[in-house]
C-alpha cells in the first residue's frame, strides 16, 4: 500500500537521507570494494608495503601451502556454525515451549530463561573459561573429587571445540527463547484444544501444529544464529581458546577451534600480519555470505506459514 | 492434571537451574576470598565487595566500563537520530531515486562489519592526507579510488571518533521506523500540515512521542550491540585507557599463571550489568516494538 507523500520538497529528503548514507557509503560499501582491491596486493600491516600481485592471494588461499589450513578452518567454521544453530535452536526451543505453559510463577521461570540475553559472547567466554581451567575450575575439581581425573580441556583438541560450542550455545539461549517466546503467544490456543479433542498426542500436536506455526520464527532465528556462530562468537574464542590447540592430522594446519573470522583477524593482525591475504580470505568470506543470503531470499517465500494469506 | 503440573514446574526448575548454573558459580566465586577462589568450595564467601573494587579500580574495570557506557550511549542516540531522519524522508517525501537509496540502505542489513575488518582498519587508521588538495586529487582520480590501494585514511586508530562515527547508521533502524510510520494514519500528517508544521516539527511533535515502542526496541538492540562489541577494539584501539569493556574484561585475566579469578568473576558480572538493567526496564517495548513484528 503506497499512500501519497504529505510534504513536498526536492532537496529535504535527501537531506534528511545523507547522514545515513554517507555513512553506510563511506564505512560500508567503500570498504567492500577495498577488499577486492586490497585482496590483490601483498600487503603488510606493520610495515606498510604493498605490492600489486594479481590472483596470487587467492591461489595461496585455494592451493599450495596455506591452502589446507584455509580448508580446515572452513570446514571446522561449518561444523561450529551447524552444532552452534541446531543445538542452540532446538535447546532454546524445548525451553520456551517449557516456559510457554500456564503454570503458577511462569513469569518469573520466563525471567530466569531469558536473562542470558543480556550476556556478551566476552563474558560467556570469561565464566566458562574458569570453569573449565584443569587445576581450579569446578568442573574438573568435580571430576577429580568424583573420579580421580582431570582432563586437560582447553588443550585437547575435541574437548576445546566442544567447550566453545557449549558456551557459544549458552550465550545465546536468551535471546532465541525472547523470540520463540512471543511467537508461540500468536499460537492460537484453539488449535491445539482441537488437535487434542481430535485424539492427538502431545508430540503429534506438537510436530502437526505447533511447530509449522513456529516455522517463520525459526526461519529467522537460523539465519540470524548462523550470524552469530560466524561473527559474534569472535570474543568468546578468543577469550576461552585463542583459537588453539592444534588438532591431530588432518586439522594439523590451523588450531580447532578457528574459525573463519578468527583466522582472518590471525592472517591480517597477527604475526604474519599479511593484509592482503587476510583481505583475500574476507572476499572469500563475503561471497560466503551472499551465498547464504541468496538463500535466505530463495526460500523465505516459501515452505515456511507466514499466517493468513 | 495435577501431576502434569506438577511434573511442568520440576521440568521448569531444572532448566533453569542448567541456564544459571554458569552465572551462579560466577556470582559464589565473586565473593570469596583469594584462596578460597581457587578451592572447589562453593560456600558464598564475604569478599564481594572487595573484588568488586579491585577489578574497578586495581584492575581497571571501571575505565573500561566509563568507556563504554559513553561509546553505547553516543551510538545508540546518533543512530536512532540518523534512522529517525531517514525514515521520515522515506516515507512522508517522494523524489527521484528513493527506491535505490532505500535498497542501499536495506543491502547493508547483510553485511556484518566483521568481514571487512582489515579494509575498515586501512581506512580508519592511515594517516590522514596531508591537505585538501592532496584529498581532492585523490577523490578525482577514480582509478586511484576504486583500483588501487588506500594511500591515506582517517587516522582515527586509539580515538572514541573510530569506534562511534562509523556506527551512526542504522538499516534496522531506518527498516523499523518505515515500518512503523506507515502503519500511522496519513490523516495525522495532513492534520499536521494543515497546521502549518513543516516535517522536521512534525517528526518531533508527533512521530517521535508516537514511537515510544520502536525507539525502545532500538536502544536495546543497539545499546547491547556496542557494549558487546570485541572485534573492532580489539584491533583499533591498543591504548588501555580508551579500551572497551569486552576487550578489556580479556586484558584483566591477562596470560598465563595467576589468574585473580574472584576479581575476574566480579568483573564479568558488572560487565553484564548494564545491558541486564537495559534489557529490563525496556524489555516491554523491546518485546511490542521488535520481537511481536518479526512473527508477523
Amino acid at each position: 500500500m503506497k499512500a501519497s507523500p504529505v510534504f513536498k520538497s526536492r532537496s529535504l529528503p535527501w537531506l534528511l537521507l545523507v547522514p545515513t548514507l554517507a555513512i553506510l557509503l563511506v564505512f560500508l560499501y567503500f570498504p567492500v570494494i577495498q577488499s577486492f582491491v586490497l585482496s590483490l596486493y601483498r600487503s603488510n600491516l606493520f610495515l606498510g608495503t604493498q605490492r600489486y600481485i594479481g590472483v596470487e592471494n587467492f591461489r595461496n588461499i585455494f592451493s599450495g601451502t596455506l591452502a589446507p589450513g584455509f580448508r580446515q578452518v572452513l570446514l571446522q567454521t561449518l561444523l561450529f556454525s551447524g552444532v552452534v544453530v541446531a543445538s542452540g535452536l532446538a535447546g532454546s526451543l524445548a525451553l520456551a515451549l517449557l516456559a510457554n505453559q500456564p503454570v503458577r510463577g511462569a513469569r518469573v521461570y520466563r525471567l530466569l530463561l531469558i536473562w542470558p540475553f543480556a550476556l556478551s559472547p566476552a563474558v560467556a567466554g570469561t565464566i566458562f573459561l574458569f570453569m573449565f581451567n584443569p587445576e581450579v575450575g569446578l568442573v574438573n575439581q568435580l571430576l577429580n573429587a568424583l573420579l580421580g581425573i582431570k582432563p586437560r580441556w582447553l588443550d585437547t583438541p575435541a574437548l576445546a571445540f566442544s567447550i566453545v560450542c557449549m558456551a557459544a550455545v549458552w550465550k545465546n539461549l536468551g535471546y532465541n527463547i525472547v523470540f520463540y517466546l512471543a511467537a508461540l503467544q500468536n499460537v492460537p490456543a484453539e488449535l491445539g484444544e482441537a488437535a487434542q479433542i481430535d485424539g492427538a498426542t502431545g508430540a503429534q500436536r506438537f510436530l502437526a501444529v505447533t511447530f509449522p506455526l513456529l516455522s517463520p520464527m525459526t526461519f529467522f532465528l537460523f539465519f540470524t544464529n548462523l550470524a552469530y556462530a560466524f561473527f559474534d562468537t569472535f570474543g568468546l574464542i578468543d577469550i576461552v581458546t585463542a583459537g588453539g590447540p592444534v588438532g591431530a592430522p588432518p586439522f594439523d594446519h590451523a588450531g580447532v577451534t578457528s574459525t573463519l573470522i578468527y583466522k582472518i583477524y590471525q592472517d591480517g593482525f597477527g604475526g604474519a600480519a599479511n593484509l592482503g591475504f587476510a583481505a583475500a580470505e574476507s572476499v572469500v568470506l563475503l561471497a560466503l555470505v551472499a551465498g547464504v543470503t541468496a538463500l535466505q531470499f530463495r526460500f523465505g517465500g516459501r515452505r515456511v506459514y507466514y499466517g493468513g494469506a | 492434571m495435577r501431576r502434569t503440573r506438577w511434573l511442568s514446574h520440576l521440568l521448569l526448575v531444572v532448566a533453569c537451574f542448567f541456564v544459571m548454573v554458569p552465572v551462579l558459580f560466577a556470582v559464589i566465586k565473586a565473593t570469596q576470598t583469594d584462596t578460597a577462589v581457587l578451592t572447589p568450595s562453593l560456600l558464598p564467601g564475604g569478599e564481594l565487595l572487595i573484588n568488586v573494587h579491585a577489578v574497578w579500580v586495581k584492575a581497571r574495570l571501571g575505565v573500561f566500563i566509563r568507556n563504554s557506557l559513553f561509546v553505547a550511549l553516543l551510538v545508540t542516540v546518533g543512530k536512532t537520530l540518523t534512522a529517525l531522519l531517514a525514515g521520515l524522508g522515506l516515507v512522508y517525501f517522494s523524489f527521484r531515486g528513493k527506491t535505490v537509496a532505500f535498497v542501499l540502505i536495506l543491502l547493508t542489513l547483510l553485511l556484518p562489519t566483521e568481514v571487512l575488518i582489515v579494509p575498515l582498519f586501512d581506512l580508519i587508521a592511515q594517516r590522514p592526507p596531508a591537505g585538501w588538495a592532496a584529498f581532492w586529487s585523490w577523490l578525482r582520480d577514480p582509478v586511484k579510488v576504486f583500483l588501487t590501494p588506500l594511500p591515506h585514511g582517517f587516522g582515527w586508530s586509539n580515538t572514541f571518533l573510530a569506534l562511534t562515527i562509523p556506527f551512526f547508521a542504522s538499516a534496522t533502524g531506518v527498516f523499523l521506523f518505515r515500518q512503523h510510520f506507515m502503519s500511522i494514519p496519513r490523516e495525522l500528517a495532513d492534520a499536521a500540515k494543515m497546521d502549518g508544521a513543516g516535517p522536521l516539527r512534525f517528526l518531533l511533535r508527533i512521530l517521535i512521542p508516537m514511537s515510544a515502542n520502536t525507539i525502545g526496541a532500538l536502544a536495546v538492540i543497539q545499546f547491547v550491540y556496542v557494549w558487546d562489541q570485541y572485534l573492532w577494539p580489539r584491533v583499533i584501539i591498543r591504548r588501555e585507557d580508551l579500551q572497551m569493556v569486552q576487550v578489556g574484561l580479556n586484558l584483566i585475566i591477562g596470560t598465563g599463571e595467576g589468574v585473580q579469578w574472584g576479581y575476574v568473576m566480579a568483573g564479568a558480572l558488572l560487565t553484564i550489568l548494564p545491558p541486564l538493567l537495559v534489557f529490563m526496564l525496556l524489555q516491554e517495548q523491546f518485546m511490542r516494538g521488535f520481537a511481536l513484528s518479526q512473527s508477523k
